[in-house]
């Protein structure tokens, strides 16, 4: 708890102070120059996110599903979930040096090397196994006795686990998709790789887009007050963006349990 | 088959992995009755209850020999989809069951996907007085049906039952979570539905069995050589009132009369 406390109020104390509406709405200025803000970088991170969101969640639930309603208990099942516990402990960069080798070095996208989208699916690759651990393990606890009444008044397997057993799992599965952004939000090594960075807007899906963690790792160490402050501003609001997560998915397991 | 069978059970042994836990039942159930199974814990009453709408396709490792005739066809089948049987054939279950949904929808859910196209308000009223439940339900329709008492929550899943229209009710020890006045509710619920619809019970309650069957199977179990476990098996199937009064076998007249099991 100690270190978690020191690292908040230093984040809080040095970026804090320097947030303002033109912080959140503008863009970086030119190395040397004054003022600016990291208003592409907050859009980037939540766009990126937003992609491996659409791609992990989807994938992650099914995957989940599917290891928890359709696979025979055997060597297969036990074998997807061992290796679903490794990649939850891949280093992020691990993932960042594969998609940028299956994507951003192929240029597979529109001839585009890095891109919001390769970063998005780097990000979602490190989603994926908390996604699917934890929808896997959701479906785990409704009681055999729920789908057997669903199957009771004629339901087939597909409305029972879409309708019954989902619906009965929501409050785990919420809970660990929320914190499966959280941490995706926060990386940095993979995006090295895959999204790079950009002064500019946003440009599209297949170009390279600033994000608030890339942001910090570039301006933190360049020698300019600006840019080190905006390093800290980005921090800053990176926190509590992460802080606000992990409360959304506190909330979410009172507020549905009851 | 006379037309007055509606289902019937033809040498019929079901077993979990190798172990057969009920062996070589034939039994002809009639249509528009009240069928009780009664006998000792274990003798495998609830395996061929479940047996009957393929419920038992559920647990890994269940299997059937023989032959369940219902409507003219073999439930068992390779072209039969269980999910239609299921439609046709209800089950109220041992455990309360209801969905995580509110109350309407518990009733309103199986409705909805057997493609039920009437007034759902006036269904839902009219499966709960069925189930004699409304009057502790019609100001809560909204609640979740886990707000209900234990013995509200199973006449609420046999409202749900009822709402599926089905042709056949299968009932699990429907009243062993409630109390004298609800379980008697739901006997004169029995009596209203056999009207419509064919009903197996499978009860523990001798009084239970007599007020409500008019006929009853004594299942028991004895050990076998070199088996793993008690094997189940019908002992004797009869009008109610033979069984209670006039029983054939002696182990049934054990059982009925409470020297036993
Ligand atoms: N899911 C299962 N897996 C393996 N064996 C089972 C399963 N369900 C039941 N059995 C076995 O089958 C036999 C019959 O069980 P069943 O539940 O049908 O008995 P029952 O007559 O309904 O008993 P009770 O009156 O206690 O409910 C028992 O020996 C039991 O151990
Ligand atoms: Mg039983």
């Amino acid at each position: 708890m100690i270190p978690l406390f020191l690292v908040l109020i230093y984040v809080l104390i040095q970026g804090g102070r320097l947030i303002s509406l033109q912080l959140l709405t503008e863009l970086p200025p030119a190395p040397g120059l004054e003022g600016g803000g990291i208003g592409n970088a907050i859009l980037g991170t939540i766009v990126v996110t937003l992609i491996a969101s659409l791609i992990a969640i989807p994938v992650g639930v099914g995957g989940g599903v599917y290891l928890s309603e359709y696979a025979q208990d055997g060597w297969f099942s036990k074998f997807v979930r061992f290796g679903n516990d490794v990649l939850a402990g891949v280093p992020s960069i691990i993932c960042g040096v594969f998609i940028y080798s299956l994507i951003v070095a192929t240029r597979i996208f529109f001839d585009q090397s890095f891109s919001a989208m390769a970063g998005g699916i780097a990000l979602s690759v490190l989603m994926l196994p908390t996604v699917i651990k934890t929808t896997y393990e959701g479906l785990l606890l409704v009681p055999q006795e729920m789908r057997m009444g669903a199957y009771g008044v004629g339901a087939s397997r597909f409305v029972t686990i879409t309708q019954i057993t989902l619906p009965a799992a929501f409050t785990p599965i919420a809970t660990g998709v929320v914190l499966g952004i959280a941490r995706a939000a926060g990386e940095t090594a993979p995006l090295i790789f895959t999204a790079l960075f950009s002064p500019f807007w946003p440009e599209g899906l297949f170009n390279p887009i600033a994000t608030m963690s890339v942001l910090i790792f570039n301006f933190a160490i360049m020698p300019y007050e600006a840019q080190n402050e905006l390093a800290w501003a980005a921090s800053f609001v990176l926190v509590i963006m992460i802080l606000g997560a992990n409360l959304l998915a506190r909330w979410i397991s009172h507020a549905t349990r009851a | 088959m006379a037309s007055d069978v509606c289902m019937s059970l033809q040498d019929v042994t079901i077993s979990y992995g190798s172990f057969e836990a009920v062996k070589n039942v034939y039994m002809d159930l009639p249509k528009g009755k009240v069928t009780a199974f009664i006998g000792p814990s274990g003798c495998g009453k609830s395996t061929v209850l479940r047996a009957l709408n393929r419920m038992n396709d559920l647990i890994p490792g269940c299997s059937l020999k023989g032959r369940v005739i219902f409507d003219q066809h073999d439930l068992y089948d390779k072209r039969v989809d269980p999910v239609e049987v299921r439609r046709r054939i209800g089950m109220v279950f041992q455990k309360p069951n209801p969905f995580p949904k509110s109350i309407y929808e518990n009733i309103a859910f199986g409705a909805r996907i057997n493609g039920y196209k009437g007034d759902m308000d006036e269904l839902v009223e009219r499966s709960l007085r069925k189930a004699a439940v409304w009057d502790e339900c019609k100001d809560k329709l909204k609640e979740s049906g886990f707000s209900l008492s234990g013995g509200q929550q199973q006449r609420l899943c046999i409202a749900r039952a009822i709402a599926t229209e089905p042709e056949v009710i299968l009932m699990d020890e429907p009243c062993s979570a409630l109390d004298p006045i609800s379980t008697l509710k739901i006997e004169e619920t029995m009596h209203e539905l056999k009207r419509s619809y064919t009903i197996m019970i499978v009860t523990h309650n001798m009084q239970q069995a007599v007020r409500v069957a008019d006929m009853t199977a004594f299942f028991n179990a004895e050990a076998v050589e070199g088996g793993s476990g008690k094997v189940g098996y019908l002992v004797e199937f009869n009008e109610t009132e033979n069984i209670f009064n006039s029983p054939s076998q002696q182990s049934t007249l054990d059982y009925v009369s409470g020297r036993f099991g």
